[in-house]
């Protein structure tokens, strides 16, 4: 099966593997919109969406209803929504702007992904082979430079709408992305200061950090979140801040707003926004995994090498491969409920306060970090 | 293949340079300004530099470009209309145009004194290879770029602050 694979030409390859992402990211995205509105409910003590079904599924006699309380149906009423409304542009925008913003916002979203490591098998001989679309060497630098681009969706939404509130929005949207960018780039250097010993070989990938946080020993199996506890809080404070997420949602609060950036958009312009912004989203959460929460690791010292052993996978190259791709999106979902719950329970910022906060108190304690961790680890590695 | 992207990324990069210039609404300006960031960044990656492509994209695409395009916004730049060319413009304009001819041609390469492609050391190629350089070849025209910048954001904060007694130093 391997084999048919890998014989087919390169760009069937390359075409298959950008039909994955989108048909992986798309649902996966839609998921969590479903997923937010259900841990709203459940945060507020309300049932939230459980009444769409469709009139044959209803007929089906337990699995109909428990599926209709789950809501996982409104999914699709709301992709088919979006899909079949009725797409106003309004008279005073910039046309071609205020179409080109979310194809820009989908860009960085989805080809982010691509080289994100999200399991790993072992080969014939023992060796760890990393699963990723594109395993490069400088996997975090292309992340971070890639996404560093998904300003320009917001930016461009709020200045082409050519209105009051999406401008102020996408205003702050611009301040706000770069302010933050500074912190988070500066929060992950100690954990690539460690793993770029003076001996080995220099590289930014993030399979390299996984392999890190799996190595035998109590340091070697320690994840980051646990050696750099600092790094990991101000990179996650960060990602809310990168993602739009409350309480830093500046860009399209809508108490103060209306809707922000995206306020003269409708139908299926306005949910690749919405797409957009959850795929950031499980993008960061898978970053953040990678770097601190030990990626494919199931558990804190304990491997996936070990823990192949102890199950008797390691000659299993594609079940383990799957089992480890179910650790590493579980540890996702964690962190996408972790936003969710963020989101329902923390009030929004003001933006005085966002301003004051990333650059007179993250930004700050980021250089701190970075000069005490590089001494610590120049002292130890010598 | 090679060649065909080559020849793509720098007919890209030259046309987006000229609507920089080119184009009087602003907004189109900066986002030509990218476009052509994005494919000296392409440029970079066919020659296997792609620590540079992406401090790049990272540098000047996520961040500089988009702080031109915030404060267009901010200010609300119309294209307006330009005033006319004063002789002082005319010729700083010569002068400009003439050095830069000069630079030019100062690169066309000579027979026998150009070394030849596999001698040039890859130093964007590498990541520590890269910061090596930084930190002992290039050390002194790092430190007075960033001093130049550090000139720059005082400059700023100068103009920017109105400071009218000693209150306001602190």
């Amino acid at each position: 099966m391997f084999d048919f694979y890998f014989n087919l030409p390169f760009w069937l390859r390359s075409v298959l593997q950008g039909l994955a992402v989108i048909f992986v990211i798309f649902p996966l995205a839609g998921a969590c919109s479903l997923a937010e509105r259900k841990v709203s409910a459940w945060i507020q003590g309300r049932p939230g969406p459980n009444r769409a079904i469709p009139f044959w599924f209803a007929w089906v006699p337990v699995l109909g209803p428990l599926l209709q309380r789950l809501g996982v149906f409104h999914l699709m009423a709301d992709g088919a929504k979006f899909l079949f409304k009725e797409e106003p542009v309004p008279g005073h925008v910039n046309k071609f702007y205020f179409i080109l913003a979310p194809v820009i916002a989908m860009i960085p979203a989805f080809s982010t992904v691509t080289v994100v490591p999200f399991g790993a098998y072992f080969d014939p001989s023992h060796r760890l082979i990393p699963l990723a679309l594109a395993n490069v060497d400088i996997g975090i630098l292309a992340i971070f430079a890639v996404s560093s681009l998904g300003v320009y969706s917001l930016i461009l939404a709020g200045w082409a709408s050519n209105s009051k509130y999406p401008f102020l929005g996408g205003v702050r949207a611009s301040a706000q992305l770069i302010s933050y960018e500074l912190a988070m780039t500066l929060s992950v250097i100690p954990v690539f200061l460690w793993i770029n010993a003076p001996d080995a070989p220099a590289t930014l990938s993030l399979a390299t950090v996984v392999e890190f946080q799996s190595k035998p020993g109590f340091w070697g199996g320690t994840w980051f979140i646990f050696a750099m506890p600092l790094s990991a809080i101000i990179f996650m404070i960060s990602l809310f801040a990168e993602t739009n997420r409350q309480p830093f949602d500046m860009p399209e609060s809508e108490a103060d707003l209306v809707g922000g950036f995206h306020t003269e958009y409708g139908a299926f312009k306005w949910s690749l926004f919405f797409v957009a912004e959850y795929s950031h989203m499980i993008v960061g959460s898978a970053v953040f995994t990678l770097l601190f929460l030990g990626g494919w690791n199931p558990l804190p010292w304990l491997s996936l090498a070990k823990f192949a052993e102890l199950v008797h996978l390691v000659d299993q190259p594609l079940i383990l491969g799957l089992v480890s791709i179910g650790i590493f999106l579980g540890k996702v979902v964690v962190l996408l409920f972790f936003f969710m719950w963020v989101r329902w329970t923390v009030p929004r910022f003001r933006y005085d306060q966002v301003m004051k906060l990333g650059w007179q108190k993250l930004l700050p304690l980021a250089i701190f970090n970075l000069i005490a961790y590089a001494i610590g680890i120049a002292v130890i590695q010598k | 293949m090679s060649d065909l992207l080559f020849n793509f990324f720098a007919v890209f990069t030259v046309v987006c340079a000229v609507g920089v210039v080119v184009n009087k609404n602003a907004v189109n300006a900066s986002m030509c300004l990218l476009l052509s960031l994005i494919g000296v960044a392409g440029l970079f990656a066919l020659l296997e530099a792609y620590l540079l492509a992406f401090v790049l994209l990272l540098v000047y695409g996520g961040a500089v470009a988009a702080l031109f395009l915030f404060i267009v916004m901010l200010l609300d730049m119309q294209g307006g209309k330009r005033p006319p060319f004063k002789r002082a413009t005319l010729v700083a304009s010569t002068v400009a145009a003439g050095l830069l001819a000069v630079g030019v041609l100062s690169l066309r390469p000579q027979a026998g004194q150009l070394p030849a492609p596999a001698e040039i050391p890859a130093i964007g190629a590498s990541l520590k290879l890269y910061a090596y350089q930084l930190f002992t070849t290039y050390l002194l025209p790092v430190q007075i770029i960033g001093f130049l910048l550090l000139i720059a954001m005082l400059g700023v904060i100068v103009l920017s602050k109105k400071f009218e007694g000693v209150e306001d130093i602190k």
